[in-house]
């Protein structure tokens, strides 16, 4: 699903380069729940972002969903993004101005459905977060439980291949944390690919596999054990 | 996507309304200036009559001093002698062809009500009004046979029938001027020509006349000339026959030729006129006649003076003045939303896309200053009007094309002035937004 292959990443300024990935390679398998961890400073954020193509790289390859996405001008990323990425992020993103249900209609716009296929899209989503009830309200209305699981409603609608997760539970408690986590886990079980960016090691668990970055590049991989909780799937760096 | 987007650029504008006031105002300042100036151009350099721009032509006759030549259009006199304006009459060349000048007249109501006052004629032939295409709402000119034989008939304009008969159809009333009874065979409807091409001489941009008569009663009621009369040979009669018989140029002669054989025909004519007046000893000057249409005779006595254009220049610096301090509050709030529109990437926004949504939020900020500007532009003109002696001033006014080019301008110079912002903050990397946010 997610194949990169010595993927390089150099910040320039006019007096120093900074080598934020350098030989980063990693494979992610349809279907997976990958943890990535690392310190801070390590590069997770920036492998988010390329992986996310949002960000573009200086070496290496990368292949998405069977497609080398290493040399593709900015519309045919930001249509990928539109209908194959989902995206969830520490601090919810939604936009303030928007009631839940324009929320959660934005990448839906700008895929060019009709109105009816966004409504259906859009309710089906906050079925799925259980906050159907709450179409009407604005962010500000909503607990931060609840604004990520608008956000995690947003990235479902689109129905994308991969989800890429960054820091999901990052500024909520830990019963809100658990209730998220439990619905990304419930996400990848109906198929999506999943890469969560974690500080935390007990989130980690929660994934297939973690894996750690550190100086730009993986340093090892560590297979989640079976809990019986649910089916580990095979990975490999 | 064009509603989605006019709708998020209201939320915007809802969003930040302080930033969205500086900007609208800054907008509406501009266009209010630039409309004010534009009204006051517009309404100098308008044609009333273009559709016959090419039929109607203004006739120059140069019968002026021969040590100097006539300040004016072509070098030569913008108006033409009695003599020769009753020649040219009377050879009657043209389909059509009048004669005309503003005199002043004593007007006596037969309701004692109305006292006494002096009103403003227009003295010319019955050709004046089909020529110039002069609404009737009651009657209709007086007949040729008034213009031969000098009877005291009048047409009325809608103003001065609405005052002396209530706006009534007064066809077959009567009114009294310069102690003789006129029989009113006609009013018009409102009809103020702007400018007022057919006498430029006398204030291009003055209100229409109270009245009209025949030509024919110039000489029996001795009728002055109220406009400007321009003379450079001394007579020793000074009498009213004197005058008549004077190279002293105050009337405006109008032919109407509808083809362009006709025209040349007609400018033929007047040449050989001139020639047989010059074996009479009369234009000493090297012959010379012109004949101006509508469009020309406008340009050419200069109705829009330069420093009118010289405004409406000034004006719309200043209205760029007030975009380039547009582009900066547009870019700081556009900035200010960087989290937003990184988002909007990131879910898959083209910046194309991004580029049309502020466009059109720009496009709504414009028309929002527009409608301000108008308002802005309005107060302005009313303050001419109130202030200012100019003919320019009393006459400018914001009319329907006017209101659709300011706020056309503003919506656009808005649009402009966010081509920069938008195209910046669509190119900064998304998952630097995403950073900041």
């Amino acid at each position: 699903m997610l194949k990169m292959e010595n993927i390089s990443k150099i910040y320039r300024t006019d007096v120093v380069q900074t080598h934020a990935l350098r030989d980063f390679s990693l494979d992610v398998k349809e279907g997976e729940f990958v943890a990535v961890m690392g310190p801070s400073g390590s590069g997770k954020s920036t492998f988010l972002n390329i992986a996310g193509l949002l960000e573009s790289f200086d070496g290496g390859s990368y292949t998405l969903d069977g497609e080398d996405v290493s040399h593709l001008n900015d519309d045919d990323r930001s249509r990928i993004r539109n209908e194959r990425i989902g995206f969830i992020f520490q601090g919810f993103n939604l936009i303030p101005d928007l009631n839940v249900s324009d929320n959660v209609d934005v990448p839906l716009r700008y895929r060019g459905f009709k109105a009816a296929e966004r409504a259906r899209r859009v309710q089906a989503a906050l079925e799925t977060v259980g906050l159907a009830s709450r179409m009407k309200h604005v962010p500000a209305q909503l607990s931060g439980g609840q604004q990520q699981r608008v956000a995690i409603a947003r990235a479902l609608a689109g129905e994308p291949r991969i989800l890429l997760a960054d820091e999901p539970t990052g500024n909520l408690d830990s019963l809100m944390a658990r209730q998220v986590l439990d619905l990304i886990e419930g996400i990848n079980e109906s198929g999506t690919t999943i890469v969560m960016v974690t500080h935390d090691p007990e989130l980690a668990k929660r994934a297939h596999r973690s894996v750690h970055v550190l100086d730009g590049q993986v340093m090892d991989l560590k297979a989640v054990p079976d809990t019986g909780k649910r089916e580990t799937k095979g990975v490999q760096a | 996507m064009f509603v989605y987007n006019l709708r998020l650029a209201l939320l915007s504008m809802r969003r930040n309304p302080v930033l969205t006031l500086l900007m609208v105002s800054a907008i509406a300042i501009g266009i209010g200036m630039s409309t004010t100036c534009l009204a006051i151009f517009h309404v100098m350099s308008g044609n009333p009559i273009a559709y016959k721009n090419d039929q109607l032509y203004a006739v120059q006759l140069d019968n002026w001093d021969p040590a100097e030549a006539y300040t004016g259009p072509h070098d030569m006199p913008t108006q033409v002698t009695y003599l020769d304006a009753t020649a040219l009459m009377k050879a009657a060349k043209a389909p059509h062809q009048n004669v005309a000048f503003v005199s002043g007249l004593t007007l006596q109501s037969d309701n004692p009500a109305i006292k006494p006052y002096l009103i403003v004629a227009r003295v010319t032939y019955n050709d004046f009004f089909p020529m110039f295409d002069t609404p009737f709402e009651y009657g209709g000119p007086w007949g040729n046979d008034a213009d031969q034989g000098a009877q005291q008939v009048t047409v009325l304009s809608e103003e001065t029938n609405e005052k002396l008969f209530g706006g009534a159809n007064s066809v077959g009333k009567e009114v009294t001027l310069d102690n003789r009874r006129f029989r009113v065979v006609g009013v018009l409807k409102k009809w103020n020509p702007t400018p007022k091409f057919y006498d430029l001489e006398n204030g291009a941009l003055d209100d229409g006349e109270d009245l009209y008569i025949p030509f024919s009663l110039t000489q029996p009621m001795e009728l002055h000339s109220f406009g400007n009369n321009s003379c450079w040979k001394d007579t020793s009669d000074h009498t009213f026959q004197g005058y008549l018989n004077s190279e002293c140029v105050w009337l405006q002669f109008w032919a109407e030729l509808p083809t362009a054989a006709a025209r040349d025909d007609y400018q033929q004519f007047l040449n050989d006129y001139v020639k047989e007046q010059k074996k009479a000893g009369r234009f000493p000057r090297p012959a010379k006649t012109y004949l101006s249409n509508v469009d020309e005779w406008l340009k050419t006595n200069k109705v829009v003076p330069d420093e009118v254009r010289v405004l409406v220049a000034l004006s719309f610096m200043f209205l760029a003045v007030c975009m380039l301090n547009t582009i900066g509050l547009i870019l700081a709030k556009f900035l200010r939303r960087s989290g937003e529109i990184g988002l909007r990437r990131a879910l898959g926004a083209s910046r194309m896309a991004l580029f049309r949504q502020y466009l059109v939020e720009t496009g709504v900020i414009g028309l929002g200053g527009g409608l301000l500007g108008i308002g802005v532009g309005w107060i302005g003109l009313f303050g001419l009007r109130h202030m200012l002696s100019s003919d320019a001033g009393r006459a400018a006014h914001l009319d329907w094309t006017m209101v659709g080019v300011g706020l056309l301008l503003a919506v656009v110079a808005s649009m402009l002035a966010g081509i920069y912002p938008a195209w910046r903050v669509v190119r900064i990397p998304p998952a630097l937004y995403l950073k900041i946010q």
